[in-house]
């Protein structure tokens, strides 16, 4: 129990205070503690990527075992793995090596392909679920009309009425969106997000939140 | 069915379509509409303009195939502008996907200029854990960099002499589709005071205006028009600016879309 429960929870209050307070301290043997401390969080680091790996070949060999949704793609990926790593072994991971092939040939189109598709599905997405049902509706769509207008070309092109009125071209008036009611209400998201993080750490160091431990507590 | 309700529903494939020609045609005949530099991407421009030889800027690629089209051409961008400008580049990853891409462009690009690896530009590659891999540079870049991506130590490195920390480098843009962007903010630019931009997707960079009305970061770089705006500075026209015409088309025609549906949707209400 103390190895679980009692010794973690210990070394999280110790490194909590420590680089807190730490931060806050320009000096340097404060900064030699600073040091110290990411050449461990290096190591650490690495032994999470070894965990990944490990916990990456363990859920899709369990997905293969029981014949889950889809399970021939988990196939694919732990066939893809040892091809990948022989490959950077054999030839290296710079380019002209077989490595970067299967990287700049395989892996490069098919991500590229997956997101280009977003841009039909948006589309029609836009078409069906974008309708002005209520005055808050239609303020966000009139704003993000003016935004898709004003952040590509075509917006100062039709902005034919900037003679008349200076300064209230399609771009001019995106920026001010982006600029002001946008920078507002992200900011005011911002804090509220900050204070949050903060009071999540502040319980994570004091031990009142432990699931990040594992179990029932 | 009637007209009004026709307009309700439109068959997606026909807008797939639609949107398919939209996005290919303009790439054959370009309309070359003027781009606007706005002043969050113009701020980046002078602030590497006004380095000279001896400034250092580090470019990290933090990003995938997934934002290639946005963020490719802001990062080849920036790089020759720092060629051209004879600034002393140093470029690395904290996405493992990143280092193929930057290293691809740094070697195309670096050959454009007559740049010479370790003399103009040192290429770190990629290590795992972005903000750790960032704070061991505030105190040294050689705890997580101890050797360049080709194993060249950095003590042997020319380029690298005189560069230890964040005092050493003029500016950070890092260029991710992804909130990693904010890692620099956090562990770079607050405890060391080191400049920073951001090349981000379009679909961020309302997220980040914040940051620069702050003055937290130098210039925000949102999306391929971003991108064109920077190749419209340096006078460079780039895969950016030729994407332009297809962005407006496409953005043209799901304002159309959108028109339509309410059209439809009104009439349908009224009724």
């Amino acid at each position: 129990m103390f190895l679980k429960r009692q010794l973690p929870l210990l070394i999280t209050l110790i490194c909590g205070i420590v680089w807190g307070v730490q931060y806050f301290i320009p000096h340097p043997a404060s900064d030699a503690v600073y040091s110290f401390y990411t050449d461990w969080a290096l190591v650490i680091g690495l032994f999470a990527a070894i965990l990944g790996f490990i916990s990456i070949i363990r859920l899709h060999s369990m997905k293969i075992k029981y014949h889950a949704k889809n399970w021939q793609f988990s196939v694919v990926t732990l066939a893809a793995m040892p091809v990948m790593i022989v490959a950077a072994l054999l030839t290296g991971t710079e380019s002209g090596g077989a490595f970067m092939w299967l990287y700049n040939y395989v892996e490069v189109p098919i991500e590229a392909t997956m997101f280009s598709l977003l841009a039909f599905y948006i589309a029609s997405a836009a078409y069906r679920a974008f309708r002005a049902r209520s005055a808050q509706a239609t303020a966000l769509l009139v704003a993000a009309a003016i935004v898709m207008l004003g952040r590509v070309p075509v917006g100062a092109q039709i902005s034919f009425w900037t003679h008349l009125f200076p300064g209230t071209s399609i771009p001019q008036v995106a920026s001010w969106i982006l600029n002001v009611p946008n920078m507002a209400a992200k900011r005011a998201i911002n804090l509220g997000v900050g204070l949050g993080m903060m009071m999540v750490s502040l319980k994570i160091i004091l031990g009142i939140e432990r699931t990040y431990l594992g179990g029932q507590d | 069915m009637k007209f009004w309700e026709k307009l309700l529903s439109i068959d997606r494939r026909i807008i797939y379509l639609v949107i398919a020609i939209t996005v290919i045609l303009p790439l054959f005949v370009p309309t070359g509409w003027p781009i606007n530099v706005t002043y969050e991407v113009k701020n980046i421009y002078d602030y590497v303009e006004n380095l000279g030889p001896d400034g250092v800027v580090l470019l990290s690629a933090d990003y995938d195939a997934s934002t290639l089209a946005e963020l490719q051409p802001m990062f080849d961008t920036s790089l020759r502008h720092c060629f051209s400008r004879d600034v002393k580049v140093m470029v690395m990853s904290l996405y493992p996907q990143g280092v193929g891409l930057a290293e691809m462009s740094l070697k195309r690009i670096a050959k454009e200029y007559n740049k010479v690896n370790g003399v103009d530009y040192c290429f770190l590659g990629y290590r795992p854990g972005a903000s750790i891999i960032i704070m061991g540079m505030g105190s040294n870049i050689r705890i997580p960099f101890p050797s360049d991506y080709y194993g060249t130590p950095l003590k042997d490195i020319p380029m690298m002499k005189g560069i230890n920390n964040f005092s050493d480098i003029d500016l950070v843009i890092s260029f991710s589709g992804t909130g990693i962007v904010a890692s620099w903010l956090y562990y770079a630019h607050e405890p060391y005071n080191q400049d920073i931009a951001w090349g981000v997707t379009a679909v961020m960079a309302s997220d980040y205006y914040p940051f620069l009305q702050s003055h937290q970061i130098v210039g925000l770089i949102g999306g391929m028009k971003g991108a064109a705006e920077y190749e419209t500075l340096i006078s460079k026209p780039g895969l950016a600016t030729s994407g332009m015409d297809a962005q407006s088309w496409a953005h043209i025609m799901i304002i159309i879309f959108i028109i339509i549906g309410n059209i439809g949707y009104l009439a349908m209400r009224k009724k």
